[in-house]
Formats: structure tokens, C-alpha cells, sequence
């Protein structure tokens, strides 16, 4: 028994939050979202080369094989980074549909490529969790139509998979005539999605995904794990930041850290953080070890996270004061992560009634 | 990351496991009962004992089963008991054994833990005082030493079990010139002497659990004294500490969650199961949410102490969180049985015998004892996450 990070494992975290700590500071970020970059170029470039995008690609096909644990780790540390890079729907979502909907073939073309950073996957699965402003995508004679919303990665992809009605997943270029792409603003600058319209585009099914929804069930989890990270990494850095403010700001002749009020704040922000550290490991992990319990811990991991995070959000702001509220800070910009990574791939109420359901509740 | 346990472990889980199917029908039902144990359930006590799973690791000549202390072994015992709904045995006094047996003299661990284990000694913490809950260093019941007696005299408060207490462990100053913490010393002593006067104080509960205890030049014996003059404080921490630990666990969350499902699956409106109505079934998976973090978090744990490690913030928050959870588990157990929920005492309808009810209330009392919900919060502040104290109050300013 042991409920812990093997030393690689911290190695692996360590080696990744040290590269982005020296090359992704905020001011990177900030720099890249004012002209617009959600995909930045020189850090995909600097975790591509720490070689961890094939992170849960198999050997034999260009990844690194290591766990869904291994992956939360990476994820985390980019949501501390608030990284502007395609992680989430190239390097987790589109392998997790690719191995198990894709053809041998269509493993061997694509997820090479996704591991060397070469093709970078936007996912497009919204409509099978909440369809909004949109009639769905349909698919006849093997082409797409319709709008997918919110594509996760979408914008800087050069392929993308698209569940279609039935819940079958298609491999399409992103680049193809008829496809007509469209980034949606966001509060968060730092990730990009996008509204993408099908008019009859030639489409590659994952055949696997046809008659069995198991492989977008299984992609859709392995997104809400990785945004549970992310959000955990984001949120750890909040306090991080608000404890160490509250050392520092002086008001009334003291640190306001030894106000009550102060230190009540910080102290519920911790200790309602800390335990969610343990759900998201427990989580990642039983994608490779337990795979029965991971619908259910997906989608509590999911919507703890997010209601979690949102809280501290707001604490730690209100902690920096007037200070927090600003820009110069730049606090916000975890704060609207934390916020985006809310509603993608469904909201806390849905998919806590997805939890309910999954335990026959 | 491992979550197997080892062959030994597995073997160990699955005779427990056998044991508790073949003798859970001697196990007394419902928690247990504050102060005298019933017959029924001191024989069941003896007979976990005779089989490890209860005070496992007491030495055997103090009456306990005596087998080498293994972190696994106990949180397997805990989780076994708590999963198949069966009163778990104990170890004496969770919170005086662990003291008596690290600084006790022998001739106290002799006399005392044997039948303390065995449920026939029954102890009361006189720590508390009116003028000493939160700040308990400031206590001012006095002893002074008379010959070979420790003369007391002062009030202790909340000194819950005392109207049935055969011993109390108790907190008094012994060295009025010492700074605050180092002038306290601990004893023990039997609660039947002269000087001693127990009024029960009536509970929100309507229950008496707790008493007001006053000591009128009341004699006690030299030597039942833990640990040097000055220094109860220290030893008091000590026990403290194993308050703490079982205040908020996970496994007992766990355990009244899946009661509360089990509510919500039976208890209807127009024949709809609670379970399936949107609002508490949406409150249900939150608290779950909860729980599983604090389930997980208690591995996390453990694996640290496996490792002989601290394990820093995931423990500091264990009372605070653990508490607060099944305060709120209760309150939507309560909420699901809408007027229901409010029966008490004999009445009609009433269900799960208003445990309830009950519990939402002594939870309360949880969050307040061994160390407010407000003292959690400030010693996380503190010690975990490094903020400053806040400045003493200085007279007059
Ligand atoms: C949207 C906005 C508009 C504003 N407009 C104006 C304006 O037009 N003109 C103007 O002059 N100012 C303006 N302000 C400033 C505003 O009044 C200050 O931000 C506010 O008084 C708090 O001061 P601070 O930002 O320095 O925070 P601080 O005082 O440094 O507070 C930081 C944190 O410490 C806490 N804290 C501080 N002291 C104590 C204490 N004694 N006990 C417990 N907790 C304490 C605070 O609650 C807060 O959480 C504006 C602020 C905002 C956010
Ligand atoms: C059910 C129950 C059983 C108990 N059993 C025993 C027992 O067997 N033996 C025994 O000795 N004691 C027992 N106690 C007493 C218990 O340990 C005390 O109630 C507890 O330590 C709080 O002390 P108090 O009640 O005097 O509250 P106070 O210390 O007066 O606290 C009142 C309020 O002020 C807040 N407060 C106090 N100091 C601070 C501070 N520094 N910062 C912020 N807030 C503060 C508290 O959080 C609380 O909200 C029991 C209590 C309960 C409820």
C-alpha cells in the first residue's frame, strides 16, 4: 500500500513546473494572449522537447506510455503555469479516442505525429455532453455536417475528432474545404476554443467508436481529469500567491496575514484544496489500474475542482484586496482559467448527475 | 503509487473478514453507550481481543492482544468494522492508554490499563474549566503537595462521562510561579474520594453527557502523577494528539454516508425516491465529492506515517474538514426526511430512532471540542501555511 508519487513521478512534475517556472512566467503569457497566441510557440516547443506529449502514447508509437497519473502531474503543472499550450486535446483527449475508437492505421498515422508535437488535435465533443446553439453534426456517406462548439484545442488544430449525433468519433482536417473555424473569446486568454461549422466534409471514422460509446465516454473522462489537474495546479498557485501577500501587505501597523479574517481565509482555502490533491492522484490513477471506478471519480474529480477552485478564486482575489482586482497583478488570469476549465466538458450540476448515474443512482 | 496491499495484509483482511461474518450477530448494536459498558458489550470487547482486533497492540501483560504495532493492520481493522456496520472494539481509553502507556510508570500501567481495556474502568478528561476552554493553558485548578497527597481544589467543566467515571485524568497547576504552560502537572486518580462533586450538565441532546466537576480540598496519592511536575502540558499533548486523530476519520464519514444513501433510496415524496429528486440528489453527490477526498486524503496520510514521514497539511486538516462533513451529511439526511426529520424522543414515524437528529447536534458539539473549528483554523494558518500568530493583547492598550 502506498498512496504517494514514485520518485520518478516527482521527478517527472519537478522537471516540468522547472521549465515552465524559468520559461512560461506571466509575463510570457502575457505577452503571447495580447497578440492573441493561445498556442505558444517557443514553450509547445520547450515541453516538446522535454518529450512528454506522447506522455500516454504507447512506445511503439513514438509516446512515452507512462500512466494517467503521470499526465495529471504535466496538467497540473501547466494549470500552475497557466500555459498557453494544447495539452488537454492533443496530448490526452485525441489519443485517449484515438486508442480506443481508432484502426490500426489511423493509430499509426496519427498518434506518432501527436507525440513528435508535429499535429496538434482539437476535440469536439460538447454536443454529447450539453448541446447548446447548435443542431448538432451529422454524418452521411461518411461526410460531417453541422457545428461543433467549444472544440477544446480547436483553434490551433490541423486535425480534429468530432462526435457526430451518435456519438461516433471522425478524424477531420482542420483545414479542409468546408470547414469553417472560428475562435470564441473567452475570459480565459490563455486557452483557445472554437466554434467549428461542418458543410459536408470528408470525414475518417474511428470505427471503434460506431456502435459503442465506450471510446468518447472514455475520452470525455480522461478530459475532465486533466481539467481537474489543471484547475488543482491553478488554484494551488492562488494560495500560494495569497498566503505569501499576506505576509508582506502591512495595514493598520500589522501583516494583515495575522488578521483573523486574514489567516481564516487562507486556512479554509487549504484546507479545502489539499484533500482534492488526493482525489485527482486517485483518480488519474485508476484509468490504468481500476478502470471501473473512473466514470464516477471523473466526474466528482470534474465538478469538486471546479467548485473548489471557484472559491478559492474569489478568496485569494479578496485577499490581494484592491490589488487582486487589477491587472498588474495579473491574478486574474488564474482566476479565469480556473473559470473556463468550470464549464468545459460540462458544468458541476451535470456532471454530478453523471456520477449519480454511473453509480445506478 | 500501489494501492495493493501485501500478501500478510490480504490474509490479515480476509480472516477479519470471516470473523466478522461468523460473530457480528454478538456485536451490540448502535454506538456505545457513554459511560458503564453493558455486559454485552464487555464480552464482546473480550472476544476481540482474544482474536487481535481490539487493543491489538497493548501489551499482552496488560491485557491486550500484544501483537507489534502495524499501521496497516489498524487501518484495516478500521475500515473492516466500519464497511460491514459492526461496533468496533477499542483500546481502553483512546485518550489516556497511548499516555500511560509512552510515560507512565509501570506500576500505573499495571494497575490501570488492564481494566481499562477491558471496559470494567471508566475515565473522564478534566481538562476544561469555565475560565479555560480555547486558551486551556490558562487553567487555575490548583494541587498542592501535602505530605504524600496532592491536595485540589478548583472546577473543571464539560468533563463528559464523569457521573460514571471510575478514574479521572486531569489537568492542575502545581507550579503558580512557572510560566503558564510549564506550571500545569497531569494526574490520575480515582473519582470516589472525598471533595469531589459531580453535577450533570443537560446537553442540547437532552441528554446529560457532560458534567461541571468541583474539588474541595480533594486528597489524591503522590504518586499518580504522569511525568514530572510541569510538565502535564506536554503529556496532555500527547493524548491531544490521539484526540485528533479520531475526531474527523474518514472511515466513520464514509460509513454514516452510505447510511444516508440508503435513507435517501428509501424515503419518499409521492412515492419518488429522495434519491431521485434533482435538489437533494444534487446536495448527495456533492457531500460525496467530499467524502472521497477526505477518504483518499486519510491514504495519503497513512502512507506517510507508513514512511515514518510528517504528513504536514493533509493531517492538519483532518479534524476541521472530517468534522464539518458529517456535520453536513447529517443536515441533508435530516433535510431529505423534511418533517420527518424533525420526530425526536419516542415519537411515531420516527426513523433510524432519531440518530439523526442526534447526530446533527453532537456533531456540533465535535466541531466545538478537542479544539474549535476557529483554533483548527488558526493553527493551520500558523503552523502549516507560516502565518504570523497575531500580537498579544497587551492591558490597557
Ligand atoms: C473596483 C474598485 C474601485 C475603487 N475605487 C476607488 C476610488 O475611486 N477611490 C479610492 O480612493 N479608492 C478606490 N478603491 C480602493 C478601495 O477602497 C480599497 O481597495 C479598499 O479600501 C481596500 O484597500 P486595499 O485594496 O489596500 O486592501 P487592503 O486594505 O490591503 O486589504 C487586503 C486584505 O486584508 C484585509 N484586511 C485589511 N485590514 C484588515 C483588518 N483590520 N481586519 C481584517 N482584515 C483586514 C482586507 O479585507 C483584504 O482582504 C477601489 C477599489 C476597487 C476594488
Ligand atoms: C461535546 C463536548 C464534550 C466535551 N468533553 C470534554 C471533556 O470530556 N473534558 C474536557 O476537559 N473538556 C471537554 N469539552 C470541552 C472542549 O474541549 C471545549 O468546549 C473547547 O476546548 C472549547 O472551549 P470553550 O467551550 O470554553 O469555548 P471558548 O474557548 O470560550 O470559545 C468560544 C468561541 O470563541 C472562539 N475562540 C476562542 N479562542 C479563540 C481564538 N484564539 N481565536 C479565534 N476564536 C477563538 C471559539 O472558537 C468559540 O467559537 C467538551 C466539549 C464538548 C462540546
Amino acid at each position: 500500500m502506498e498512496f504517494a508519487l514514485s520518485e520518478e513521478q516527482v521527478m517527472l512534475q519537478d522537471s516540468v513546473s522547472g521549465y515552465l517556472k524559468g520559461n512560461c512566467s506571466l509575463d510570457v503569457v502575457r505577452q503571447g494572449v495580447a497578440g492573441g497566441i493561445t498556442k505558444q510557440a517557443d514553450v509547445w516547443q520547450g515541453i516538446c522537447d522535454l518529450g512528454i506529449l506522447g506522455i500516454i502514447i504507447p512506445g511503439e508509437l513514438g509516446g512515452v506510455e507512462l500512466g494517467f497519473l503521470d499526465a495529471a502531474l504535466i496538467a497540473e503543472a501547466l494549470g500552475r503555469a497557466i500555459a498557453p499550450v494544447p495539452f488537454i486535446g492533443s496530448c490526452i483527449m485525441a489519443p485517449v479516442a484515438l486508442l480506443n475508437g481508432g484502426s490500426e492505421q489511423q493509430k499509426e498515422t496519427w498518434l506518432p505525429k501527436i507525440a513528435s508535437g508535429e499535429v496538434v488535435f482539437g476535440v469536439g465533443v460538447t454536443e454529447q455532453i450539453a448541446r447548446r446553439e447548435t443542431d448538432g453534426i451529422q454524418c452521411s456517406g461518411g461526410k460531417l455536417s453541422g457545428k461543433a462548439m467549444f472544440v477544446v484545442d480547436g483553434v490551433d488544430a490541423d486535425m480534429l475528432i468530432i462526435a457526430d449525433d451518435s456519438g461516433a468519433m471522425h478524424i477531420v482536417d482542420a483545414n479542409a474545404s468546408g470547414v469553417t473555424r472560428r475562435a470564441l473569446q473567452t475570459i480565459d486568454k490563455t486557452r483557445a476554443v472554437a466554434e467549428v461549422v461542418f458543410d459536408s466534409v470528408e470525414a475518417d471514422l474511428l470505427p471503434g467508436s460506431q456502435n459503442d460509446k465506450e471510446p468518447l465516454l472514455k475520452t470525455i473522462d480522461a478530459g475532465r481529469i486533466m481539467i481537474a489537474a489543471d484547475s488543482l495546479g491553478a488554484a494551488q498557485v492562488m494560495i500560494e500567491q495569497a498566503v505569501a501577500y499576506a505576509q508582506e501587505r502591512k495595514q493598520f501597523d500589522r501583516v494583515i496575514g495575522s488578521f483573523q479574517a486574514v489567516k481564516h481565509m487562507c486556512a479554509e482555502m487549504a484546507s479545502d484544496l489539499e484533500p482534492c490533491r488526493s482525489l485527482v492522484w486517485y483518480t488519474a490513477h485508476t484509468v490504468n489500474d481500476m478502470p471501473e471506478e473512473t466514470r464516477m471519480l471523473a466526474c466528482h474529480a470534474k465538478a469538486h475542482l471546479s467548485e473548489v477552485g471557484r472559491s478559492i478564486a474569489k478568496i485569494a482575489t479578496e485577499v490581494h484586496g484592491g490589488m487582486g482586482f487589477t491587472d498588474l497583478l495579473g491574478l486574474h488570469y488564474w482566476f479565469k482559467r480556473v473559470g473556463l476549465n468550470r464549464q468545459l466538458l460540462g458544468s458541476p450540476e451535470l456532471v454530478r448527475e453523471e456520477a449519480a448515474l454511473a453509480q445506478g443512482w | 503509487m500501489d494501492l495493493a496491499y501485501s500478501e500478510r495484509h490480504q490474509v490479515f483482511r480476509s480472516e477479519l473478514q470471516q470473523f466478522l461474518k461468523e460473530h457480528k450477530d454478538s456485536a451490540p448494536k448502535g454506538r456505545a453507550s457513554i459511560g458503564k459498558a453493558s455486559d454485552e458489550a464487555k464480552q464482546w470487547q473480550q472476544l476481540l481481543i482474544k482474536h487481535g482486533y481490539a487493543a491489538r497492540n497493548i501489551p499482552k501483560k496488560y491485557g491486550g492482544y500484544g501483537a507489534e504495532f502495524d499501521i496497516l493492520e489498524s487501518h484495516i481493522i478500521a475500515e473492516e468494522f466500519s464497511k460491514s456496520n459492526v461496533r468496533p472494539g477499542h483500546s481502553g481509553d483512546e485518550r489516556v492508554v497511548p499516555v500511560l502507556l509512552e510515560l507512565g510508570t509501570e506500576k500505573q500501567r499495571e494497575e490501570l490499563i488492564a481494566p481499562t481495556i477491558s471496559g470494567e474502568m471508566i475515565w473522564c478528561q478534566g481538562y476544561s474549566e469555565p475560565g479555560s476552554g480555547s486558551d486551556l493553558a490558562s487553567l487555575s485548578t490548583k494541587a498542592v503537595l501535602d505530605g504524600d497527597e496532592w491536595v485540589i481544589n478548583g472546577q473543571k467543566i464539560w468533563t463528559s462521562g464523569a457521573q460514571h467515571a471510575d478514574m479521572c485524568f486531569c489537568l492542575v497547576r502545581t507550579e503558580p510561579d512557572a510560566p503558564k504552560h510549564q506550571g500545569i502537572s497531569y494526574l490520575i486518580f480515582t473519582m470516589d474520594r472525598p471533595g469531589i462533586e459531580v453535577r450533570p450538565l443537560v446537553t442540547m441532546t437532552g441528554e446529560a453527557i457532560f458534567n461541571e466537576t468541583f474539588f474541595t480540598d480533594t486528597r489524591v496519592p503522590k504518586d499518580g502523577i504522569v511525568g514530572k511536575r510541569g510538565e502535564g502540558w506536554f503529556v496532555a499533548n500527547a493524548t491531544l494528539k490521539h484526540e485528533r486523530g479520531s475526531l474527523g476519520d474518514p472511515n466513520q464519514t464514509e460509513s454514516r454516508f452510505r447510511s444516508l444513501v440508503e435513507l435517501m433510496k428509501n424515503e419518499t415524496i409521492d412515492g419518488t425516491p429522495l434519491i431521485k429528486i434533482p435538489a437533494y440528489r444534487d446536495r448527495l453527490m456533492r457531500l460525496q465529492a467530499r467524502m472521497l477526498t477526505m477518504k483518499y486524503n486519510g491514504m495519503r496520510i497513512l502512507t506517510a506515517y507508513l514512511k515514518k514521514e510528517e504528513p504536514g497539511l493533509p493531517r492538519w486538516i483532518v479534524k476541521l474538514q472530517g468534522c464539518e462533513l458529517n456535520h453536513q451529511i447529517a443536515a441533508l439526511a435530516i433535510d431529505a426526511m423534511g418533517e420527518l426529520g424533525v420526530l425526536y424522543e419516542d415519537s411515531p414515524y420516527i426513523r433510524d430512532a432519531g440518530m439523526w437528529q442526534k447526530s446533527y447536534m453532537l456533531d456540533l458539539g465535535l466541531i466545538i471540542g478537542g479544539g474549535t473549528a476557529q483554533i483548527q483554523k488558526n493553527m493551520i494558518g500558523e503552523r502549516a501555511l507560516g502565518l504570523p500568530k497575531e500580537p498579544k493583547y497587551k492591558q490597557g492598550a
